[in-house]
């Protein structure tokens, strides 16, 4: 290995170290029933705070990491959501966050829905659930940060919920 | 000379998080003219729902918006029950307005949050975004779901209230309680908070009549208009609600309405609870509805749903045609933001408590003045 190979691979640690601790998400909504947008801005609140995993949900695509979707595409935002990810500055991760982005959920076979939302962007990683709790949204993510440590693609995750109820009235 | 500029924002920008599209014209600060371009969310529900038997109905409906999402179901559901004569239950009805009163917390606490974050008081949002979570673990806990808790079934509601749930609920209300008090007082003294509500975006009640306003928009401006009032539902005549009303107009006054809600829903909620009536949680209903239409209103947080339903005496329905209240305030947000400064606009469309998801349907233009 030449030196000049060893300085790249150095940098790529930074970067991946930078990336990992401190992804920037921008989250778009294609058509989704507010429910998952709700429960995404859930996770920035007091009770989930995921700022303390460096995440942070920020306005322009030029800024992000990683888009979060919600929703299942519609005919109208199909060119938005496209012109979005294009927009993102490589490397770029695509975080799923519901069962209508999935696979259009509950709204397949409405005309104007496309369907999920690999339809039109790849996608790295879905988070089921109509809608997804903070919880599972959180878990999803730390998943993806997980994968882009080691350089693997995320794997299928089962994860049987605890009982809920539990939780301070 | 002055020169106009077209300020385009949107579909996907940083203040709301879901997609629209205005286009704001202004001269130099000045707002001289708005239009809003929706549609990106439309689905096409209510051709979708003609596909559909009417239970799968009932869930499709539930997501027409996932902030109020029971008041969608439960309005349909009572428009069913209305087209095949059957009448629910008195417990299941109680228990439908109960879970409308939460999820009318948990809507107002989560406006308050999205509007001072529109205000740059985010330290306001996360407060009040925080209380809420004590909603939503109630909601939980009486359904398993934070978001779409699926209460209505036709004919009655699919979970009772257990006593221990009842305990519960009422702690968890007394402590919103205390904590709405202190944010009425937040927006009505805080200084900075007032400079940009108070006298901002007034809405005469004439005004809020001709443009055809709902809810707290239409009541901050003195029009008495609230379906749970007006035409009670569920158990709205057993236990009735106190309409609150401002005349002001302006957005100060559509925080203080809001919140001075909250404190009869709280109130009622507890009414409830402790007059919870004994009976059946369910009535038998048809799988096929009798041929009919009907119109079935209902009180949503941000103002009134209506639903049209045409049934043709088969298993699915032959037309369902929703209005939302958002849809409704929108005209009010076009009409005040002419002459406002273009810093305020993020501030009037977050006044109407706006929901895209669920009046994405038409196209608003307000021609030049
Ligand atoms: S998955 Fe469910 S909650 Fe999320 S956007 Fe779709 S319908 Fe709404």
């Amino acid at each position: 290995m030449s030196d000049k190979d060893k300085g790249v691979g150095f940098l790529d640690k930074i970067r991946t170290w930078a990336r990992v601790n401190s992804p920037w998400a921008l989250h778009y909504n294609s058509g989704s029933c507010n429910g998952c947008d709700i429960e995404i801005l859930a996770t920035l609140t007091p009770r989930y705070d995921v700022e303390r995993f460096g995440i942070k949900l920020q306005g322009s695509p030029r800024h992000a990491d990683v888009l979060i979707c919600t929703g299942p595409v519609t005919m109208q935002s199909r060119d938005r959501l496209r012109r979005i990810y294009e927009q993102m500055p490589e490397p770029k991760f695509v975080v799923v966050v519901g069962s209508c982005g999935i696979s259009g959920g509950v709204f397949q076979g409405c005309y104007n829905v496309l369907g999920g939302i690999e339809k039109v962007i790849p996608v790295d990683m879905y988070i089921p659930g109509c809608p997804p709790k903070p919880e599972a949204i959180i878990f999803g993510i730390v998943q993806l940060l997980e994968a882009l440590k080691t350089g693997r693609k995320p794997e299928a995750v089962a994860v049987i919920p605890e009982p809920q109820f539990e939780n301070k009235a | 000379m002055s020169e106009k500029f077209v300020i385009p924002i949107g579909p996907q920008h940083p203040a709301l998080k879901e997609p629209s599209h205005f286009e704001i014209f202004v001269d130099g600060e000045e707002v001289i003219n708005a239009t809003l371009r929706l549609g990106y969310v439309h689905r096409g529900i209510e051709k979708g729902a003609e596909q559909r038997t009417w239970t799968q109905n009932l869930y499709l409906m539930e997501r027409i918006c996932g902030i109020c999402s029971h008041v969608h179901a439960l309005a349909f559901a009572q428009g069913v029950e209305a087209l095949a004569g059957v009448q629910a239950p008195p417990r299941a009805r109680a228990i439908r307005q109960l879970v409308a009163e939460l999820e009318r917390l948990h809507s107002h606490l989560l406006w308050l949050g999205v509007a001072a974050h529109e205000a740059g008081f985010d330290a306001l949002f996360m407060y009040s975004w925080r209380d809420r979570e004590t909603v939503m673990d109630l909601l939980e806990l009486l359904s398993g779901n934070r978001v779409n808790y699926s209460a209505n079934l036709l004919g009655g509601v699919k979970f009772d209230v257990t006593p221990d749930q009842k305990v519960r609920i009422l702690d968890g209300v007394s402590f919103l309680e205390e904590r709405v008090q202190y944010y009425l007082n937040v927006v009505n003294s805080d200084e900075t908070f007032l400079g940009r509500t108070r006298g901002v975006g007034v809405l005469s009640r004439e005004e809020a009549e001709r443009l055809g306003a709902v809810g707290p928009t239409a009541r901050a401006s003195g029009v008495p208009r609230d379906v749970r009032v007006d035409v009670p539902y569920a158990a709205y005549t057993e236990f009735p609600v106190r309409m609150v009303l401002s005349q002001q107009g302006d957005l100060q006054a559509r925080f203080v309405v809001r919140l001075e809600e909250l404190f009869e829903s709280i109130r009622v909620i507890r009414e409830i609870l402790n007059n919870l009536p004994e009976s059946e949680l369910t009535a038998r209903m048809p799988r096929r509805i009798p041929a009919g239409e009907v119109i079935s209103r209902v009180e949503a947080p941000r103002g009134e749903l209506f639903y049209f339903i045409v049934s043709n005496g088969s298993d699915k329905p032959e037309r369902v045609k929703v209005r939302t209240p958002s849809l409704a305030n929108w005209g009010t947000v076009l009409a005040t933001a002419p002459g406002h400064k273009l810093a305020d606009i993020p501030m009037l469309v977050a006044g109407i408590d706006p929901c895209f998801s669920c009046n994405d349907r038409t196209v608003v233009v307000k021609t030049v003045r």
